[in-house]
């Protein structure tokens, strides 16, 4: 279990990166938390400089695009999902569940 | 339409290839490709396939799952070496001419080389293709710190600069220009950017040509480049990039106006609809754009419009690159109007990271940024949604 920050730091529509093995993106998409491995599988980009709408997340280098939910990339140039990872909030604390740490499959 | 020929295994051609498929095409699909590779993803051949972070592997472009999908017959290994466009005949070198409803050209552009007679010496290289990467790879990597000199300080000449100073190889780059990237960037903004290369280290000559390579030894290699001004600049390894030309040799007799690349309208049509051309052999609309993405846009417009049988949509991208060097992202969009002036909108020059936007009679047409992807993008997507023609 990772902290990543206060709540109140990840506002809505905010994303933010933490220097995990390999980088988790940690997004407040309007109110929802979801947390996803942060380089882009296609080219390397960091999707927490992704635009984010909806439930998707846009890499800022290609526009490949990614379900915050699932991981799977929903357009090309992007073929394979990044892996997501649990989010909890504990007394204000946004903390990650880093998925292959707990031996979880993505 | 029955059956389509795309000409070039290039992300371009993919592409196109996969617009057809998308938008119904179930017919006869044809690709061939000089290179004997699938397609690949060139951008990092100047970066991390040179500095060996990215393997062959992670260049291809589409999996095996995908390419079935096609449901394509490739000829590889295959050059196009003629078109008739009025019967979309192509004459392939293997003696076999394809004759299908549509052609797709995708053919790319060729490294422009250093003026002179003969092959260049060994040591000498172009980056275009995965075989040039390797090529230079091989040199880089063959031994202690080597003398390289790259001619041309665009981007691709400013990259395999930064993936050489990385390798710790002793780097010198010359560019004939006052100053690199300043048709691209502007003066103030190139000259920010030009910055990069002594920060890391390695020299940039500007304002003076090449007037030759010295070689030596049985194997002809390259030990060293003269400039005009007479200064001699000792190399193990040169690398020239000093821009491209678009691949059309082969279409010199095909009945296409060719200038500048093959001349279509705004919808990648040449002046026989069931012609395409997309990426950076296509000369759309009086621009022949050298970058990945609007390769990739094309690629949808064009295919479009040839199962249309007419131009019934146009290519309207904002333009976009962008470039990695020296650790830093520098991206760029929009259109950089003559009497444009670039203003810092936030971060510092000082720090290699801040975002500029370009402003001329108070609206800004292009934005830069070094190592700010999140506000670049902000902007970059203000910038496209503005230059969408108003719809009612």
């Amino acid at each position: 279990m990772i902290p990543v920050c206060h709540l109140d730091d990840l506002p809505v529509g905010e994303s933010i990166r933490i220097d995990t093995a390999p980088p988790i993106a940690v997004f407040n998409a309007d109110g929802e938390l979801y947390a996803i491995d942060d380089t882009c599988t296609h080219q390397d980009a960091s999707l927490a400089d992704g635009w984010v709408e909806g439930c998707l997340v846009e890499c800022p280098l290609h526009a490949a695009s990614f379900d915050l939910r699932t991981g799977a990339p929903t357009c090309l140039p992007a073929r394979r999902a990044v892996r997501t990872h649990p989010v909890t909030v504990e007394n204000g604390m946004v903390y990650v569940h880093h998925a292959a740490e707990e031996g979880t499959a993505a | 339409m029955k059956s389509v020929t795309v000409i070039g295994a290039s992300l371009a051609g993919l592409y196109a290839a996969r617009a057809l498929r998308s938008q119904g095409f179930d017919g006869r699909l044809t690709i061939v490709g000089d290179e004997h590779h699938r397609p690949y993803d060139r951008p990092p051949l100047s970066k991390d396939f040179l500095t060996g972070t990215t393997g062959q592997d992670q260049l291809a472009l589409a999996d095996a799952e995908e390419t079935a999908e096609l449901d394509a017959e490739w000829l590889l290994g295959t050059r196009a070496t003629g078109l008739d466009a009025g019967s979309r005949a192509v004459r392939l070198d293997t003696g076999r001419t394809l004759t299908t409803d549509g052609v797709v050209l995708a053919t790319g552009a060729i490294p422009r080389r250093l003026p002179g007679p003969g092959s260049p010496p060994s040591g000498t290289h172009t980056l275009r293709t995965l075989e040039d990467a390797r090529a230079l790879r091989r040199d880089l990597t063959g031994g202690g710190p080597a003398r390289v000199v790259v001619i041309g300080g665009g981007f691709i000449g400013a990259e395999v600069a930064s993936s050489c100073a990385a390798l710790g190889h002793h780097v010198t780059v010359v560019e004939a220009a006052p100053l690199p990237l300043v048709p691209q960037l502007g003066r103030d903004m190139a000259e920010l950017c030009s910055r990069l290369h002594a920060d890391h280290g390695v020299t940039l000559l500007t304002g003076t040509g090449v007037t030759q390579l010295h070689s030596a030894g049985v194997d002809d290699r390259v030990t060293a480049v003269e400039l005009a001004d007479g200064r001699l600049l000792p190399a193990d390894a040169v690398v020239v990039g000093i821009g491209v030309r678009p691949a059309t040799d082969w279409l010199a007799d095909s009945g296409l106006p060719l200038d500048n690349g093959v001349r279509c309208d705004a919808g990648c049509a040449t002046p026989i609809p069931s012609v395409v051309a997309v990426g950076d052999v296509a000369n759309v609309n009086g621009t022949r754009a050298e970058h990945w993405t609007s390769a990739t846009e094309q690629a949808a417009t064009a295919a479009r419009n040839l199962l249309a049988g007419r131009s019934v949509a146009t290519h309207q991208g904002l333009p976009y690159f962008w470039s990695d060097q020296y650790g830093v992202r520098i991206q760029f969009a929009g259109r950089r109007l003559p009497g444009a002036t670039p203003r810092i909108l936030e971060g510092s020059p000082d720090d290699r990271s801040f975002l500029a936007g370009y402003e001329r009679d108070g609206r800004t047409t292009a934005v830069l940024a070094l190592n700010r992807p999140r506000p670049f993008m902000r902007l970059r997507r203000e910038l496209a949604r503005a230059a969408q023609p108003a719809t009612t």
